[in-house]
């Protein structure tokens, strides 16, 4: 994966928590995940990103991290038996999706609906031939993590977004 | 004044209400779709629709097509994740008299949907 992309990823989560759930995020360095050291969360919400880029961004949250979140950004309480717990968190996956995205100067992209796994200390198992990259955060609401697994779709694709500080 | 919400999530229809409200409007419908939303405007008659773009059943943008085939009028407010100068234009095009970018500010939203109306009383005063 070109590292170019992933400063969008880091700038869209900070900005959508920021914004939307009041919230100040701390982006660690990014790690690249390999298959023997499979993150786990209790909740994944999963957007598909398609086009000239094709892969997933998908935000992982220990359950208490989810609640959190959930609740803050909803505005009320919300635990998994109630099913704006997890409209909230894929509304969120969608906004980092989206606005990181955006920021593909001359790429064409389209970002799925989200779909939200519920369960403790699931893994979201992926294709092995993308490269899959982790960025770990920290907030007052928790530790959570967004995963981004992508690969560029568009071989006279020069352009890339944002400088490296990866 | 009544105002159709269309968004597939329900924390967003709330975040949205809550700054309707706000601002004082009360008369509030909501739809998940595109489809939800083409029922609820035959049956209610909204006087401002905001819409988002990416929805299962019917999205956004063919929302807003189908409702300017018979309505040029009705004021359209995009407010989606869809960011892209490409996408904002088609929108435009399509026939929405603002275009929103979420994650927003109820400040950013509160101003497109005064604006929005206010140009749209202005134009109605001057014909």
């Amino acid at each position: 994966m070109d590292v170019r992309f992933i400063n969008p990823f880091i700038a869209a989560v900070k900005n959508v928590f920021n914004t939307m759930v009041a919230t100040q995020i701390t982006v660690g360095k990014p790690y690249v995940i390999n298959a023997s050291q499979e993150p786990v969360a209790d909740v994944s919400a999963v957007i598909g990103l398609s086009g000239d880029v094709v892969g997933c961004v998908v935000l992982s949250l220990p359950m208490q991290s989810a609640m959190n979140a959930a609740s803050k950004f909803a505005g009320m309480d919300l635990t998994p038996d109630n099913p704006d717990f997890a409209d909230a968190l894929g509304e969120l996956a969608n906004m980092i999706a989206g606005q990181a995205k955006s920021n593909f100067t001359g790429f064409n992209v389209s970002i799925s609906l989200p779909s939200v796994i519920i369960g403790r200390e699931h893994v979201v198992s992926q294709s092995r031939a993308k490269p899959r990259l982790a960025l770990p955060c920290e907030s007052p609401l928790g530790t959570f993590h967004v995963e981004v697994v992508m690969v560029v779709n568009k071989p006279s694709a020069q352009q890339a977004p944002a400088a490296a500080t990866v | 004044m009544k105002i159709l919400l269309v968004d597939d999530s329900r924390t967003i229809r709330n975040i949205q209400k809550n700054v309707l409200g706000q601002l004082g409007h009360k008369e509030i419908a909501e739809a998940a779709d595109g489809v939800e939303a083409l029922k609820a405007i035959a049956e209610s008659k909204p006087d401002l629709v905001l819409i988002d773009w990416n929805m299962p059943n019917m999205d956004g943008i063919t929302l807003v097509r189908k409702i300017r085939e018979t309505d040029k009028a009705l004021p359209l407010i995009m407010c989606t994740t869809e960011a892209e100068k490409s996408r904002v234009i088609e929108a435009i095009k399509a026939g929405v008299n603002n275009y929103v970018v979420k994650p927003f500010t109820a400040e950013t939203l509160a101003e497109k949907i005064n604006t929005t109306l206010a140009k749209l009383t202005a134009a109605a005063a001057a014909h």
